[in-house]
């Protein structure tokens, strides 16, 4: 097992491997498990494996290549999904509770494009309850470790599949990210990680947290690896009345390996105030580079910055507490004994939410009730406006815009027992979520501890290419593949 | 205790009407699952409908067009932009604890009902119409309630009229004018026994003069056109003996139970209601552009208060028979056709109690509606010309009638092929008369004695001689001069 | 902006259908009114005449055209409901309240 090293192969390897017959799919799906079986319990990464369904989709692609059947873009690669993604036949709880035991009936849309892509879906992944969280902590079942250092968290909320993409136990696998639960995690765990333009990915089948910033994306090793997976899912899908009716372009031909006259805006609102060092250093290695590369890099303002944080801490639960209303332990779910039914939701409801959900919905209740409606959740979409119109302005003078993904590296377990302190760790990331832009996190160093450091790349709407582009340069100048979280008694 | 009668003079009841109205669509408003009314429990269903995580709404065009042919009827102001929210409560019987509706952006505002109120058009403002969806249906059982999803999802319209409403007899009447055009549309199937049609009433008194309204009550579930008018009857009087009492009226919500024939005011909750309205995120803004409407304008038919008028004015039909002429569109539109065919205006009466009294009659006797009669139009105004023109008595015409009806054959061809075309020659005729007069000379005698009623006996003599084909005008003319009285 | 009160924080749990034991009740009231005091902020923000902004993408409601298809996993649609007798979903009794 993994003494081809092929765990750590990328998309383009094991598809043409594939193709070739070097190797086959139900060969790097066993590896996958196996690697799974071995080194998982150090993470806590998976919720669910399904060695069934993820054999039986290897074997698949096994026969089509046997009989001479063009092979989908994604075939043989082994996936793992966030738990907020709904998937047929295999268990999927959110991270929460009072979804326990629940086996959805229905895959959501993003799994019908991985599987009719070839794509192995090796399980479901841990996240924080509901997508609510940055550390997985949240998580009813368990928190995940960071596969660089297990006494820190991974991220979140998609902490699972950040930590199971930079363990290599799969090649890569889908988040969501409500305010930013794709990119600071992938920043946490050293890979690339990117929420698209709101509408380029389906939410049909994705567990909704909020309803109006909800997108699902791709966490993986290489910027070329998550350009192939965004790839098979993006794209228009009737099922989701905010689905953009829009053609997707090819991200790999966006990998141009160069940034010469492309203008990158440096917003200063985001290297202010109390930004870690190391990060700092890093973001000006990063910065360097682009300038070396050619790029032209300009200063930005975006004055509405602060006021993310409040919009997003009104919007998001607002929403929430709706999207949760529907979780009563009546049509699926768990349910709490009780002789009304009245009693029956405040029990199930009680005992089935965990502390942080339960505080975003009495947060969204608050706001959203009769009287406070205008003071709050308006308000805080015309602040959403203002923020889109500070973006607005400042794409018009440049192509992309490089930010830090996080203030900091990887907390440890506990030290942010604080809610609002918790939430202060994400003001870098949820601006792009409430102006609707796609954002990627891209790998740019590493701490003097060996904690990974993620720079964030926004675009313009529907420019993902622009990150992938730029991405890839900041890849490159950080030649960062080398490095491997030491897992599984390996060095 | 006063009269209420009394009461009454004194106190002015203001009624204002929610009406439900299920639209005529095969599948739900944000899912493709099936509407079928009394499918198996929970068989209509789909994960938006069940209300799965992860589930969408994605809106049903037709719903849309019949809402906006509901909104074009009723002259209401369609908005280019409207918007959907969730309404949120928690109940069994809505699968995501919040209702998808519409809130402070409605699809139509400020449109009005033409409600037939006796011979006259009431026009009554309707607030707004907006489009939302259908809950389930609980069936309690013992200390159990059962959930069926089928109905969930189902295309609504709410239609909410202001409070111009000041009588249980005006309400009543509203529903029937409101039923019969959204079926005249087809916009709905409007079956209130199947819920298709549902209405609350909100109901106040005022002292008469007064132009504040009263403390409302709201009454739910009055699902028949009998219940409005007994519901509010019993609601105002409710009412008026609480004042006269010394009381107050509270505002609340009460339930009527049509078996008992009272209400009774809703269990009280733990709480005031606050739905927590907001703009549906999983929806955006919902479009109405101008080749939408215009489709609509130019597809829209006369409408039924339109017709009554016209009815009554061009036509001279009485209220009654103009009510009933409108109680369909299709025999509305088969009564015009008919006109038409004719194409003698001052024959519109004649031509409606044709329609009113043997067409109406015979189908009833057959079981048929107005859309499926074997006498189209054509053939009825072609019978009811040979009537007037005199080619044959109205008596053969009512079997010529019953005849072409039976058969589904042209009027004049029955009438050649039975030779009943009548006779108005007055030589043919005198001779007749001549003959029955020479047989009867002892009946000749007793009529010109003096007994009147004999006059009878004689024609019956010349319809049986002429196989009832005599002209009975000119008949009486000749008798009359012949008897010489 | 008002602090919050514990009569409130009991109210909106009602509201939300939150069955909150007295050291939740305690927690929220203090952590809530805390993350309400930070983000008073925005009610010094001039907004007037911004349109609020529900959507990230202005796009229209797409209509679908009114065709059924039949769901042929509806029993596993109802499998995990928790209380279920035949094809019905069974609740503790409800008497009015609702809609």
């Amino acid at each position: 097992m993994s003494a081809s090293g092929m765990e750590r192969w990328s998309i383009a390897e094991i598809t043409r491997r594939i193709a070739a017959g070097e190797v086959t799919a139900a060969q790097i799906t066993e590896d996958a498990l196996a690697r799974i079986e071995k080194i998982d319990g150090e993470l806590d990464a998976f919720l669910a494996v399904d060695a069934a369904g993820a054999r039986s989709a290897a074997a698949g692609v096994d026969l089509l290549r046997t009989a001479g059947v063009a092979l989908g873009p994604l075939a043989g690669v082994p996936i793992a999904l966030k738990d907020m993604i709904v998937t047929k036949g295999v268990a999927t709880t959110a991270g929460s509770k009072i979804l326990e035991g629940w086996i959805p009936p229905y895959d959501a849309t993003v799994v019908d494009r991985l599987k009719a892509a070839g794509a192995v879906i090796l399980g479901k992944v841990n996240c924080d309850e509901f997508g609510m969280g940055s550390s997985t902590e949240r998580s009813a079942y368990k928190p995940t470790k960071n596969p660089w250092d297990a006494t820190r968290v991974p991220g979140g909320s998609s902490g699972g599949s950040s930590a199971a993409v930079a363990a290599a136990l799969c090649t890569a696998s889908l988040g969501t990210d409500t305010g930013g639960s794709i990119r600071q995690p992938a920043a946490f765990c050293g890979v690339v990680g990117i929420k698209p333009t709101y509408g380029r990915v389906s939410r049909w089948g994705i567990v909704a947290f909020a309803s109006s910033l909800d997108q699902v994306g791709p966490l993986a090793r290489s910027v070329a690896d998550a350009a192939a997976v965004l790839q098979v899912i993006a794209g228009h899908d009737a099922h989701d009345s905010t689905s953009l009716v829009k053609d997707v372009p090819d991200f790999a031909a966006a990998i141009t390996g160069d940034v010469k006259g492309l203008r990158v805006g440096l917003p200063k609102e985001y290297f202010a105030g109390e930004l870690d060092a190391e990060v700092r250093a890093s973001l000006d290695a990063t910065i360097a580079a682009l300038k070396d590369g050619g790029a032209e890099l300009v200063e930005v303002s975006l004055p509405h910055t602060e006021l993310a944080l409040p919009a997003y801490y009104i919007v998001a639960p607002a929403e929430a507490s709706s999207n949760l209303a529907r979780y009563d332990g009546i049509r699926y779910g768990t349910r709490a004994e009780a002789s009304d039914l009245l009693e029956l939701y405040m029990k199930t409801r009680g005992a089935g939410f965990g502390p942080e959900v339960k505080r975003r919905i009495m947060l969204g209740t608050y706001a959203l009730r009769s009287g406070y409606y205008d003071a709050y959740y308006k308000k805080a979409q015309q602040i959403r406006a203002l923020i889109k119109r500070d973006f607005d302005e400042a794409f018009a003078k440049t192509d992309v815009l490089l930010t830090p993904t996080t203030p900091t590296p990887a907390f440890e377990f506990g030290a942010k027992s604080n809610p609002l302190e918790m939430y202060l760790g994400d003001i870098f990331t949820l601006a792009c979520n409430l102006a609707g832009l796609p954002g990627m996190s891209v790998p740019c160093g590493f701490t003097a501890g060996g904690l990974p450091i993620g720079a964030q790349l926004l675009g313009k709407p529907l420019d993902e290419a622009v990150l992938f582009r730029t991405g890839a340069v900041i890849e490159s100048a950080a030649a960062l593949g080398d490095r491997r979280p030491a897992l599984g008694g390996a060095a | 205790m006063t009269e209420l009668a009394e009461l009454l003079e004194l106190w002015e009841p203001v009624i204002g009407l929610e009406v439900h109205v299920q639209l005529a669509t095969r599948s739900k408003a944000f899912s493709p699952a099936g509407v079928v009314f009394g499918a198996p429990p929970n068989s209509l269903v789909d994960p938006t409908v069940l209300g799965l995580p992860g589930s969408l709404p994605v809106f049903n065009q037709a719903a849309l067009a019949l809402a906006l042919k509901l909104g074009v009827a009723t002259g209401s102001q369609i908005r280019a932009k409207s918007r959907f929210a969730r309404k949120h409560y928690f109940y069994p019987d809505q699968p995501k604890n919040y209702q998808i509706s519409q809130y402070d952006e409605p699809l139509c505002e400020n449109g009005h009902l033409d409600v037939i109120i006796g011979g006259a058009v009431k026009r009554i403002k309707l607030t707004r119409i907006h489009l939302e969806e259908d809950a389930g249906k609980l069936t309690h059982v013992g200390a159990m309630s059962h959930v069926d999803l089928n109905r969930s999802g189902v295309p609504l319209v709410e239609v909410v009229s202001a409070p111009e409403l000041t009588s249980s007899e005006e309400a009543a009447e509203f529903m029937r004018s409101l039923h019969r055009l959204v079926r005249w549309l087809e916009i709905s199937e409007a079956d209130m026994e199947k819920g298709q049609l549902r209405c609350d009433a909100n109901v106040s008194v005022r002292l008469r003069g007064e132009d504040r309204l009263g403390t409302r009550t709201e009454l739910k579930n009055i699902n028949s056109f009998r219940f409005v008018q007994n519901a509010i009857d019993h609601e105002i009087a409710r009412q008026l003996r609480l004042i006269d009492g010394g009381g107050r009226v509270e505002r609340e919500t009460r339930l009527w139970d049509a078996d008992a024939g009272q209400s009774a005011p809703m269990r009280s909750k733990e709480e005031a209601n606050d739905y927590r309205y907001f703009p549906d995120p999983d929806l955006p803004v919902l479009v109405v552009d101008g080749p939408t409407m215009g489709g609509i304008l130019r597809a829209q038919p006369e409408l039924p208060a339109a017709r009554f008028q016209r009815y009554q004015e061009d036509i001279g039909l009485s209220a009654d028979d103009a009510r009933t002429m409108i109680g369909e569109r299709a025999l509305a539109e088969y009564f015009d056709a008919t006109c038409k065919a004719h194409g003698m205006l001052k024959s519109g009466r004649t031509i409606a109690n044709w329609i009113l009294t043997e067409l109406l009659g015979a189908l009833n006797k057959a079981g048929k509606g107005i859309a499926e009669s074997p006498m189209p139009p054509e053939r009825l105004a072609a019978l009811v010309r040979l009537v007037e023109d005199g080619t044959i008595s109205g008596k053969i015409g009512k079997e010529v009638f019953e005849e072409a009806f039976a058969k589904g054959e042209e009027p004049g061809a029955i009438v050649e092929r039975r030779g009943v075309q009548q006779i108005s020659d007055e030589a043919t005729l005198a001779a007749v008369v001549e003959e029955v007069v020479a047989a009867s000379p002892k009946q000749t005698a007793e009529y010109q004695g003096g007994k009147d009623s004999l006059f009878g006996y004689f024609v019956g003599q010349v319809m049986k001689k002429t196989q009832g084909r005599a002209n009975p005008v000119i008949t009486t003319d000749l008798l009359k001069k012949r008897l010489g009285r | 902006m008002p602090a919050l009160t514990r009569k409130e924080v009991e109210e909106i749990a009602l509201l939300a259908r939150l069955h909150l034991g007295e050291d939740e009740l305690a927690r929220m009231e203090t952590e809530l009114g805390a993350i309400l005091e930070h983000f008073s902020s925005i009610a010094a923000v001039s907004t007037e005449g911004v349109a609020p902004m529900t959507h990230a993408v202005p796009i229209e409601c797409p209509l679908r055209s009114d065709d059924v298809v039949t769901w042929t996993d509806a029993e596993q649609g109802l499998a995990g409901a928790p209380k279920r007798e035949g094809d019905l979903i069974v609740v503790p009794a409800v008497i009015g309240g609702g809609e």
